[in-house]
Protein backbone atom coordinates (compact mmCIF):
# COMPACT_ATOMS: atom_id res chain seq x y z
CA UNK A 1 0.00 0.00 0.00
CA UNK A 2 2.92 2.53 0.41
CA UNK A 3 4.43 1.45 -2.49
CA UNK A 4 1.59 1.70 -4.46
CA UNK A 5 1.11 5.61 -3.34
CA UNK A 6 4.21 6.65 -3.57
CA UNK A 7 4.67 5.18 -7.33
CA UNK A 8 1.37 6.53 -8.21
CA UNK A 9 2.35 10.23 -6.51
CA UNK A 10 5.69 9.80 -8.93
CA UNK A 11 4.28 8.64 -12.27
CA UNK A 12 1.77 11.06 -11.97
CA UNK A 13 2.38 14.59 -10.80
CA UNK A 14 0.30 17.50 -10.44
CA UNK A 15 2.22 20.70 -10.58
CA UNK A 16 0.66 24.21 -10.31
CA UNK A 17 2.12 26.93 -11.96
CA UNK A 18 2.48 30.62 -10.03
CA UNK A 19 4.24 33.44 -12.33
CA UNK A 20 5.65 35.39 -9.21
CA UNK A 21 7.19 38.72 -11.39
CA UNK A 22 8.34 37.33 -14.84
CA UNK A 23 8.34 38.94 -18.02
CA UNK A 24 5.95 36.24 -19.31
CA UNK A 25 8.97 34.81 -21.27
CA UNK A 26 9.06 31.59 -19.04
CA UNK A 27 5.22 31.62 -18.08
CA UNK A 28 4.65 31.20 -21.66
CA UNK A 29 7.21 28.25 -22.14
CA UNK A 30 5.58 26.32 -18.93
CA UNK A 31 2.45 26.71 -20.91
CA UNK A 32 4.35 25.49 -24.25
CA UNK A 33 5.10 22.38 -22.13
CA UNK A 34 1.57 21.32 -22.44
CA UNK A 35 1.15 21.68 -25.51
CA UNK A 36 1.28 19.60 -28.46
CA UNK A 37 4.77 19.53 -29.57
CA UNK A 38 6.25 19.07 -26.10
CA UNK A 39 3.14 17.84 -24.78
CA UNK A 40 3.84 16.28 -21.03
CA UNK A 41 0.18 15.07 -20.43
CA UNK A 42 1.06 12.06 -22.46
CA UNK A 43 3.14 10.91 -19.13
CA UNK A 44 0.49 12.10 -16.86
CA UNK A 45 2.03 15.77 -15.74
CA UNK A 46 -0.91 17.91 -15.16
CA UNK A 47 -1.44 21.67 -14.83
CA UNK A 48 -3.90 22.37 -12.13
CA UNK A 49 -5.30 25.65 -10.73
CA UNK A 50 -5.96 24.73 -7.24
CA UNK A 51 -2.54 24.62 -5.03
CA UNK A 52 -4.64 21.77 -2.55
CA UNK A 53 -4.23 18.99 -5.74
CA UNK A 54 -0.90 19.96 -6.62
CA UNK A 55 2.43 18.31 -6.37
CA UNK A 56 4.66 20.11 -7.92
CA UNK A 57 5.29 23.93 -7.62
CA UNK A 58 6.65 25.16 -11.05
CA UNK A 59 7.60 29.04 -9.89
CA UNK A 60 8.72 31.98 -12.68
CA UNK A 61 10.12 35.18 -11.71
CA UNK A 62 11.50 37.22 -9.22
CA UNK A 63 10.32 37.28 -6.08
CA UNK A 64 9.12 41.34 -4.82
CA UNK A 65 7.80 42.63 -1.92
CA UNK A 66 4.23 41.97 -2.73
CA UNK A 67 3.75 38.96 -4.27
CA UNK A 68 6.08 37.10 -1.16
CA UNK A 69 3.26 36.47 0.78
CA UNK A 70 0.97 35.54 -2.14
CA UNK A 71 3.89 32.89 -3.21
CA UNK A 72 4.55 31.94 0.30
CA UNK A 73 0.36 31.32 0.58
CA UNK A 74 -0.04 29.18 -1.97
CA UNK A 75 3.43 27.07 -1.07
CA UNK A 76 1.54 26.64 2.54
CA UNK A 77 -1.70 25.28 0.89
CA UNK A 78 -0.25 22.46 -0.74
CA UNK A 79 -0.20 18.99 0.88
CA UNK A 80 2.80 17.24 2.01
CA UNK A 81 4.97 15.89 0.07
CA UNK A 82 6.02 18.70 -1.84
CA UNK A 83 8.18 19.82 -4.21
CA UNK A 84 9.44 23.74 -5.52
CA UNK A 85 11.09 24.36 -9.26
CA UNK A 86 12.28 27.49 -9.71
CA UNK A 87 12.43 28.37 -13.48
CA UNK A 88 14.37 30.73 -15.41
CA UNK A 89 17.41 33.00 -14.58
CA UNK A 90 15.14 34.95 -11.93
CA UNK A 91 13.74 32.65 -10.49
CA UNK A 92 16.62 31.23 -9.40
CA UNK A 93 18.79 33.99 -8.22
CA UNK A 94 16.48 37.30 -9.55
CA UNK A 95 18.76 37.75 -13.05
CA UNK A 96 19.00 40.95 -14.64
CA UNK A 97 16.29 42.64 -12.37
CA UNK A 98 18.02 41.12 -8.96
CA UNK A 99 19.57 45.63 -8.37
CA UNK A 100 16.00 46.56 -8.87
CA UNK A 101 14.31 48.51 -5.49
CA UNK A 102 11.16 46.04 -5.51
CA UNK A 103 13.30 42.70 -6.19
CA UNK A 104 13.74 40.52 -3.11
CA UNK A 105 15.79 37.89 -5.23
CA UNK A 106 15.10 34.31 -6.46
CA UNK A 107 12.34 32.15 -4.95
CA UNK A 108 14.93 30.30 -2.09
CA UNK A 109 14.95 33.43 0.10
CA UNK A 110 10.88 32.77 0.89
CA UNK A 111 10.66 29.06 0.10
CA UNK A 112 12.92 25.56 -0.02
CA UNK A 113 13.90 25.22 -3.75
CA UNK A 114 14.57 21.78 -5.04
CA UNK A 115 15.18 22.38 -8.68
CA UNK A 116 16.69 25.02 -10.46
CA UNK A 117 16.47 25.83 -14.30
CA UNK A 118 18.24 28.08 -16.12
CA UNK A 119 17.77 29.98 -18.68
CA UNK A 120 16.69 33.34 -20.05
CA UNK A 121 14.07 32.34 -21.17
CA UNK A 122 14.19 28.98 -20.01
CA UNK A 123 13.62 26.03 -22.98
CA UNK A 124 10.67 23.68 -22.39
CA UNK A 125 13.35 21.08 -22.86
CA UNK A 126 14.89 22.76 -19.75
CA UNK A 127 11.67 22.56 -17.69
CA UNK A 128 11.02 19.50 -18.44
CA UNK A 129 14.33 17.98 -17.33
CA UNK A 130 13.94 20.41 -14.08
CA UNK A 131 10.53 18.96 -13.36
CA UNK A 132 11.91 15.45 -13.51
CA UNK A 133 14.81 16.04 -11.37
CA UNK A 134 12.45 17.20 -8.69
CA UNK A 135 10.29 14.51 -9.05
CA UNK A 136 13.61 11.76 -7.43
CA UNK A 137 13.39 14.31 -4.80
CA UNK A 138 9.10 13.78 -4.63
CA UNK A 139 9.83 10.31 -4.62
CA UNK A 140 12.28 10.55 -1.66
CA UNK A 141 9.73 13.34 0.37
CA UNK A 142 6.96 10.76 0.02
CA UNK A 143 8.30 7.89 1.56
CA UNK A 144 9.07 10.04 4.56
CA UNK A 145 5.49 11.16 4.77
CA UNK A 146 3.94 7.97 4.34
CA UNK A 147 6.46 6.08 6.87
CA UNK A 148 5.26 8.82 9.41
CA UNK A 149 1.53 8.48 8.67
CA UNK A 150 1.26 4.37 8.43
CA UNK A 151 3.83 4.89 12.38
CA UNK A 152 0.85 7.00 13.49
CA UNK A 153 -1.78 5.34 12.50
CA UNK A 154 0.29 2.21 14.35
CA UNK A 155 0.25 4.13 17.62
CA UNK A 156 -3.07 5.10 17.46
CA UNK A 157 -4.25 1.47 16.98
CA UNK A 158 -2.03 0.00 19.89
CA UNK A 159 -2.92 3.06 22.48
CA UNK A 160 -6.77 2.24 21.41
CA UNK A 161 -5.95 -1.67 22.16
CA UNK A 162 -4.06 -0.95 25.62
CA UNK A 163 -7.25 0.86 26.78
CA UNK B 1 -30.00 39.91 -3.55
CA UNK B 2 -27.26 41.19 -0.76
CA UNK B 3 -23.79 42.02 -2.54
CA UNK B 4 -21.23 39.86 -2.26
CA UNK B 5 -17.54 40.08 -2.27
CA UNK B 6 -15.46 37.97 -4.86
CA UNK B 7 -11.82 38.06 -4.97
CA UNK B 8 -10.08 36.94 -8.52
CA UNK B 9 -6.50 36.01 -8.50
CA UNK B 10 -3.60 36.79 -8.13
CA UNK B 11 -3.52 33.16 -8.80
CA UNK B 12 -6.35 31.56 -10.85
CA UNK B 13 -5.80 29.73 -13.40
CA UNK B 14 -7.49 31.13 -16.39
CA UNK B 15 -4.39 33.99 -16.43
CA UNK B 16 -1.22 32.87 -15.58
CA UNK B 17 -0.40 36.05 -14.75
CA UNK B 18 -0.87 37.58 -11.33
CA UNK B 19 -4.00 40.37 -11.43
CA UNK B 20 -6.03 41.01 -8.46
CA UNK B 21 -9.77 42.05 -9.24
CA UNK B 22 -12.18 42.59 -6.43
CA UNK B 23 -15.78 41.65 -7.65
CA UNK B 24 -18.88 42.94 -5.89
CA UNK B 25 -21.75 40.68 -7.49
CA UNK B 26 -25.09 40.52 -6.67
CA UNK B 27 -26.87 36.89 -7.72
CA UNK B 28 -24.25 36.16 -10.94
CA UNK B 29 -24.05 39.35 -12.66
CA UNK B 30 -20.82 41.64 -11.73
CA UNK B 31 -22.06 45.08 -9.94
CA UNK B 32 -18.30 46.43 -9.45
CA UNK B 33 -15.13 45.57 -10.45
CA UNK B 34 -11.51 47.22 -8.42
CA UNK B 35 -8.33 46.05 -9.75
CA UNK B 36 -5.16 45.77 -7.29
CA UNK B 37 -1.53 46.02 -9.21
CA UNK B 38 1.71 45.59 -8.55
CA UNK B 39 2.77 42.10 -7.84
CA UNK B 40 5.38 42.12 -10.62
CA UNK B 41 6.48 45.73 -10.30
CA UNK B 42 9.94 45.17 -10.26
CA UNK B 43 11.09 48.76 -10.69
CA UNK B 44 12.61 48.01 -14.40
CA UNK B 45 12.50 52.26 -15.13
CA UNK B 46 15.18 52.54 -12.19
CA UNK B 47 17.93 50.88 -13.48
CA UNK B 48 18.79 52.91 -16.12
CA UNK B 49 20.66 55.06 -13.21
CA UNK B 50 22.99 52.08 -12.76
CA UNK B 51 22.80 50.80 -16.31
CA UNK B 52 24.42 52.84 -19.70
CA UNK B 53 22.21 53.02 -22.62
CA UNK B 54 23.56 50.05 -24.91
CA UNK B 55 22.92 47.66 -21.74
CA UNK B 56 19.43 49.40 -20.94
CA UNK B 57 18.31 47.20 -24.78
CA UNK B 58 18.44 44.10 -22.39
CA UNK B 59 16.60 45.29 -19.72
CA UNK B 60 13.99 46.96 -21.73
CA UNK B 61 13.52 43.58 -23.97
CA UNK B 62 12.60 42.05 -20.19
CA UNK B 63 9.72 44.37 -19.90
CA UNK B 64 7.90 41.71 -21.55
CA UNK B 65 8.79 38.41 -23.13
CA UNK B 66 5.79 38.34 -25.45
CA UNK B 67 6.00 41.68 -27.15
CA UNK B 68 10.71 41.57 -26.40
CA UNK B 69 11.56 42.81 -29.67
CA UNK B 70 8.95 45.80 -30.00
CA UNK B 71 10.31 47.09 -26.41
CA UNK B 72 14.11 47.51 -27.51
CA UNK B 73 12.92 48.66 -31.12
CA UNK B 74 10.88 51.71 -29.46
CA UNK B 75 13.76 51.94 -27.08
CA UNK B 76 16.61 51.82 -29.70
CA UNK B 77 14.58 54.51 -32.07
CA UNK B 78 14.67 56.82 -29.14
CA UNK B 79 17.98 56.38 -28.65
CA UNK B 80 19.14 56.75 -32.39
CA UNK B 81 16.69 59.89 -32.70
CA UNK B 82 18.60 61.62 -29.75
CA UNK B 83 22.05 61.19 -31.02
CA UNK B 84 21.37 61.73 -34.60
CA UNK B 85 21.85 58.07 -36.32
CA UNK B 86 20.36 57.20 -39.78
CA UNK B 87 19.38 53.72 -39.49
CA UNK B 88 20.54 51.56 -42.77
CA UNK B 89 17.69 50.25 -44.77
CA UNK B 90 17.96 47.07 -44.72
CA UNK B 91 18.04 47.02 -40.78
CA UNK B 92 14.51 48.70 -41.04
CA UNK B 93 13.24 45.78 -43.16
CA UNK B 94 14.41 43.09 -41.00
CA UNK B 95 13.30 45.41 -37.75
CA UNK B 96 9.70 44.70 -39.42
CA UNK B 97 10.42 41.02 -39.81
CA UNK B 98 11.24 40.25 -36.58
CA UNK B 99 8.00 42.58 -35.14
CA UNK B 100 5.62 41.00 -37.21
CA UNK B 101 6.75 37.52 -36.71
CA UNK B 102 6.23 38.62 -33.49
CA UNK B 103 2.97 40.28 -33.48
CA UNK B 104 2.03 36.59 -35.09
CA UNK B 105 3.25 34.26 -32.37
CA UNK B 106 1.41 36.63 -29.47
CA UNK B 107 -1.93 37.01 -31.68
CA UNK B 108 -1.71 33.07 -31.96
CA UNK B 109 -0.54 32.72 -28.14
CA UNK B 110 -3.83 34.82 -27.41
CA UNK B 111 -5.83 33.36 -29.62
CA UNK B 112 -5.05 30.03 -28.38
CA UNK B 113 -5.36 31.10 -24.54
CA UNK B 114 -8.95 32.97 -25.11
CA UNK B 115 -10.15 29.54 -26.64
CA UNK B 116 -9.10 28.12 -22.94
CA UNK B 117 -11.06 31.05 -21.15
CA UNK B 118 -14.65 29.48 -22.32
CA UNK B 119 -13.06 25.93 -21.84
CA UNK B 120 -12.51 24.81 -25.67
CA UNK B 121 -9.40 23.58 -25.02
CA UNK B 122 -8.53 21.40 -28.47
CA UNK B 123 -8.69 24.74 -30.14
CA UNK B 124 -6.19 26.32 -27.29
CA UNK B 125 -4.03 23.15 -28.16
CA UNK B 126 -4.25 23.71 -32.21
CA UNK B 127 -3.77 27.17 -32.04
CA UNK B 128 -0.69 26.72 -29.56
CA UNK B 129 0.99 23.79 -32.59
CA UNK B 130 0.40 26.52 -34.97
CA UNK B 131 2.62 28.90 -33.09
CA UNK B 132 5.61 26.36 -32.27
CA UNK B 133 6.45 26.81 -36.16
CA UNK B 134 6.74 30.50 -35.43
CA UNK B 135 8.92 30.19 -32.08
CA UNK B 136 11.10 27.73 -34.63
CA UNK B 137 11.89 30.34 -36.93
CA UNK B 138 13.00 32.87 -34.05
CA UNK B 139 14.72 30.51 -32.62
CA UNK B 140 17.09 30.35 -35.44
CA UNK B 141 16.84 33.80 -36.71
CA UNK B 142 17.69 35.03 -33.16
CA UNK B 143 19.20 32.21 -30.95
CA UNK B 144 16.38 32.52 -28.27
CA UNK B 145 12.35 31.34 -28.81
CA UNK B 146 11.03 34.05 -26.74
CA UNK B 147 13.40 37.24 -26.29
CA UNK B 148 14.47 37.90 -29.43
CA UNK B 149 17.24 40.07 -28.68
CA UNK B 150 18.31 41.45 -32.74
CA UNK B 151 17.81 45.13 -32.05
CA UNK B 152 20.68 47.31 -31.17
CA UNK B 153 21.68 51.28 -31.31
CA UNK B 154 21.87 51.99 -35.14
CA UNK B 155 20.78 48.82 -36.73
CA UNK B 156 20.25 45.58 -36.00
CA UNK B 157 22.60 42.38 -35.13
CA UNK B 158 22.06 39.36 -37.40
CA UNK B 159 21.17 39.29 -40.72
CA UNK B 160 18.59 36.79 -42.45
CA UNK B 161 20.17 35.21 -45.13
CA UNK B 162 18.39 33.27 -48.73
CA UNK B 163 18.49 30.02 -47.01
CA UNK B 164 16.71 31.17 -43.95
CA UNK B 165 14.29 33.48 -46.11
CA UNK B 166 13.37 30.74 -48.24
CA UNK B 167 12.89 28.53 -44.57
CA UNK B 168 10.32 31.54 -43.61
CA UNK B 169 8.15 31.74 -46.33
CA UNK B 170 7.52 28.28 -47.04
CA UNK B 171 6.13 28.30 -42.68
CA UNK B 172 4.52 30.83 -43.73
CA UNK B 173 2.58 29.23 -46.43
CA UNK B 174 1.62 26.37 -43.80
CA UNK B 175 1.08 28.70 -40.88
CA UNK B 176 -1.83 30.42 -43.39
CA UNK B 177 -3.23 27.53 -44.37
CA UNK B 178 -3.77 25.61 -40.95
CA UNK B 179 -4.93 29.33 -39.60
CA UNK B 180 -7.48 29.53 -42.34
CA UNK B 181 -8.53 25.80 -41.13
CA UNK B 182 -9.51 27.12 -37.55
CA UNK B 183 -11.31 30.25 -39.07
CA UNK B 184 -14.54 28.15 -39.37
CA UNK B 185 -14.04 27.25 -35.71
CA UNK B 186 -13.45 30.15 -33.99
CA UNK B 187 -15.38 32.32 -36.17
CA UNK B 188 -18.65 30.35 -37.34
CA UNK B 189 -19.39 28.12 -34.25
CA UNK B 190 -22.57 28.41 -32.34
CA UNK B 191 -21.23 28.12 -29.17
CA UNK B 192 -18.12 30.04 -29.70
CA UNK B 193 -20.62 32.91 -30.87
CA UNK B 194 -22.75 32.33 -27.52
CA UNK B 195 -19.65 33.08 -25.78
CA UNK B 196 -18.67 36.03 -27.38
CA UNK B 197 -21.32 38.11 -29.91
CA UNK B 198 -22.88 40.96 -27.77
CA UNK B 199 -20.69 40.59 -24.65
CA UNK B 200 -18.85 43.36 -23.04
CA UNK B 201 -19.68 45.77 -26.11
CA UNK B 202 -17.53 48.90 -26.33
CA UNK B 203 -18.51 51.78 -28.13
CA UNK B 204 -17.22 54.02 -30.23
CA UNK B 205 -17.69 56.70 -28.07
CA UNK B 206 -16.47 55.45 -25.12
CA UNK B 207 -13.27 53.69 -26.41
CA UNK B 208 -12.20 56.46 -27.53
CA UNK B 209 -12.92 58.66 -24.29
CA UNK B 210 -11.26 56.15 -22.21
CA UNK B 211 -7.93 55.95 -24.37
CA UNK B 212 -8.08 52.58 -25.10
CA UNK B 213 -4.97 51.20 -27.37
CA UNK B 214 -4.49 48.54 -29.97
CA UNK B 215 -7.26 45.46 -31.21
CA UNK B 216 -9.61 46.71 -28.14
CA UNK B 217 -9.52 50.22 -29.99
CA UNK B 218 -10.09 48.96 -33.46
CA UNK B 219 -12.64 46.34 -32.95
CA UNK B 220 -14.48 49.68 -31.98
CA UNK B 221 -14.29 50.82 -35.29
CA UNK B 222 -11.41 53.61 -34.61
CA UNK B 223 -8.59 52.73 -37.30
CA UNK B 224 -5.78 54.32 -34.75
CA UNK B 225 -2.20 51.77 -35.45
CA UNK B 226 0.84 53.68 -35.03
CA UNK B 227 2.43 51.88 -37.68
CA UNK B 228 0.31 54.49 -39.90
CA UNK B 229 3.18 56.33 -38.64
CA UNK B 230 5.78 54.89 -40.29
CA UNK B 231 8.25 54.37 -38.33
CA UNK B 232 10.72 51.77 -39.17
CA UNK B 233 10.10 50.26 -43.28
CA UNK B 234 6.03 50.59 -42.52
CA UNK B 235 6.35 53.83 -44.36
CA UNK B 236 7.18 51.66 -47.76
CA UNK B 237 4.48 48.75 -47.52
CA UNK B 238 1.10 48.44 -48.19
CA UNK B 239 -0.55 48.78 -44.55
CA UNK B 240 -3.80 49.20 -43.65
CA UNK B 241 -5.19 48.70 -40.18
CA UNK B 242 -7.88 46.49 -39.66
CA UNK B 243 -10.86 47.46 -38.40
CA UNK B 244 -14.31 45.94 -36.95
CA UNK B 245 -17.33 48.14 -36.05
CA UNK B 246 -18.85 46.35 -33.10
CA UNK B 247 -16.96 46.62 -30.12
CA UNK B 248 -17.67 43.13 -28.52
CA UNK B 249 -15.49 40.30 -28.08
CA UNK B 250 -16.21 38.95 -31.33
CA UNK B 251 -15.23 41.64 -33.06
CA UNK B 252 -11.79 42.03 -30.86
CA UNK B 253 -10.95 38.29 -31.77
CA UNK B 254 -11.79 38.57 -35.82
CA UNK B 255 -9.83 41.86 -35.39
CA UNK B 256 -6.79 39.79 -34.08
CA UNK B 257 -7.47 36.51 -36.08
CA UNK B 258 -7.26 39.35 -39.34
CA UNK B 259 -3.72 40.84 -38.22
CA UNK B 260 -2.25 37.58 -38.28
CA UNK B 261 -2.57 37.31 -42.16
CA UNK B 262 -2.06 41.11 -42.66
CA UNK B 263 1.22 40.02 -40.49
CA UNK B 264 2.18 36.92 -43.07
CA UNK B 265 1.13 39.71 -46.17
CA UNK B 266 3.66 42.08 -44.41
CA UNK B 267 6.41 40.02 -44.10
CA UNK B 268 5.82 38.92 -47.59
CA UNK B 269 6.28 42.00 -48.89
CA UNK B 270 9.25 42.90 -46.34
CA UNK B 271 11.13 40.01 -48.08
CA UNK B 272 10.05 40.98 -51.68
CA UNK B 273 11.44 44.86 -50.94
CA UNK B 274 14.33 43.68 -48.88
CA UNK B 275 17.18 45.70 -49.87
CA UNK B 276 21.11 44.78 -49.77
CA UNK B 277 23.20 47.23 -47.27
CA UNK B 278 25.41 47.16 -44.04
CA UNK B 279 23.36 45.98 -41.00
CA UNK B 280 24.66 48.24 -38.54
CA UNK B 281 26.14 51.95 -38.46
CA UNK B 282 27.87 52.59 -35.48
CA UNK B 283 26.95 55.10 -32.93
CA UNK B 284 28.95 58.23 -31.99
CA UNK B 285 28.51 60.18 -29.25
CA UNK B 286 25.95 60.21 -26.24
CA UNK B 287 22.08 60.98 -26.15
CA UNK B 288 21.58 64.12 -25.10
CA UNK B 289 18.08 65.56 -24.80
CA UNK B 290 14.64 64.38 -24.62
CA UNK B 291 12.39 62.06 -27.08
CA UNK B 292 8.80 60.45 -27.05
CA UNK B 293 9.09 57.09 -29.19
CA UNK B 294 6.05 55.13 -30.41
CA UNK B 295 5.46 51.99 -31.84
CA UNK B 296 2.35 49.62 -32.31
CA UNK B 297 2.93 46.34 -29.95
CA UNK B 298 0.36 43.23 -30.38
CA UNK B 299 -1.29 44.76 -27.97
CA UNK B 300 -1.72 48.50 -29.18
CA UNK B 301 0.39 51.70 -29.07
CA UNK B 302 3.77 51.65 -26.66
CA UNK B 303 5.08 54.86 -25.48
CA UNK B 304 8.91 55.42 -24.56
CA UNK B 305 9.89 58.76 -23.15
CA UNK B 306 13.49 58.69 -22.76
CA UNK B 307 16.01 61.87 -21.29
CA UNK B 308 19.60 61.86 -21.70
CA UNK B 309 21.67 64.65 -19.79
CA UNK B 310 24.71 64.38 -22.30
CA UNK B 311 26.22 61.17 -20.22
CA UNK B 312 26.30 57.40 -20.53
CA UNK B 313 23.47 56.84 -18.33
CA UNK B 314 20.11 58.11 -19.39
CA UNK B 315 18.32 60.32 -16.84
CA UNK B 316 14.92 58.69 -17.04
CA UNK B 317 13.08 56.12 -18.91
CA UNK B 318 9.21 56.37 -18.71
CA UNK B 319 7.46 53.40 -20.59
CA UNK B 320 3.65 53.63 -21.50
CA UNK B 321 2.79 49.90 -22.01
CA UNK B 322 -0.97 49.45 -24.14
CA UNK B 323 -2.60 47.31 -21.29
CA UNK B 324 -2.04 50.02 -18.95
CA UNK B 325 -4.70 52.15 -21.87
CA UNK B 326 -7.17 49.25 -21.66
CA UNK B 327 -7.73 48.59 -18.12
CA UNK B 328 -9.99 51.30 -18.09
CA UNK B 329 -11.90 50.22 -20.53
CA UNK B 330 -12.09 46.82 -19.41
CA UNK B 331 -13.44 48.57 -15.85
CA UNK B 332 -16.26 49.52 -18.22
CA UNK B 333 -17.19 46.59 -19.45
CA UNK B 334 -17.33 44.60 -16.28
CA UNK B 335 -20.32 45.62 -14.25
CA UNK B 336 -23.40 44.06 -16.17
CA UNK B 337 -21.54 41.07 -17.12
CA UNK B 338 -22.33 37.55 -15.83
CA UNK B 339 -19.81 36.21 -13.44
CA UNK B 340 -18.91 33.68 -16.08
CA UNK B 341 -17.64 35.62 -18.80
CA UNK B 342 -15.08 37.72 -16.69
CA UNK B 343 -12.04 35.37 -17.59
CA UNK B 344 -13.13 36.32 -21.42
CA UNK B 345 -13.71 39.74 -21.09
CA UNK B 346 -10.15 40.24 -19.03
CA UNK B 347 -8.50 37.63 -21.82
CA UNK B 348 -10.29 40.03 -24.34
CA UNK B 349 -8.46 43.04 -23.80
CA UNK B 350 -5.16 40.99 -23.74
CA UNK B 351 -3.50 41.35 -20.91
CA UNK B 352 0.05 41.85 -20.70
CA UNK B 353 0.56 42.21 -16.38
CA UNK B 354 4.22 42.55 -16.68
CA UNK B 355 3.93 45.44 -19.52
CA UNK B 356 1.80 47.33 -17.20
CA UNK B 357 3.72 47.10 -13.88
CA UNK B 358 7.30 46.73 -14.88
Amino acid sequence: MKRLINTSRVKSPWLIHFDCGSCNGCDIEVLACLTPVYDIERFGILNVGNPKHADILVVTGTVNHRNKKALKNVYDQMPEPKVVVAVGACGTTGGIFREAYNVVGGVDKIIPVDAYVSGCAAKPEAIIDGVVIALGKLAEKGKKVDQGIFERLENTQNFIKSR
Amino acid sequence: MARTVIPFGPQHPVLPEPLHLTLTVEDEIVKEAIPKLGYVHRGLEKLAEIRDHTQMIQIVERVCGICSTLHAMCYCQGIEALMNVEVPPRAKFLRVIWAEMHRMHSHLLWLGLFADAFGFESLFMQFWRIRERIMDLQEATSGNRVIVSVNCVGGVKRDIDAEMEKWILDTMKIVEREVLQLKSTIMDDFTVKRRTVGIGVLSKEKAYEMGAAGPTLRASGIAQDMRQTGYAAYSELNFEPVVETDGDCYARTVCRFNEVFQAIDLIREAFAKLPQSELAVKAKGLPNGEVVSRVEQPRGECLYYLKGTGSKYLDRVRIRTPTFANIPPLLEMLPGCDLADVPVLILTIDPCISCTER
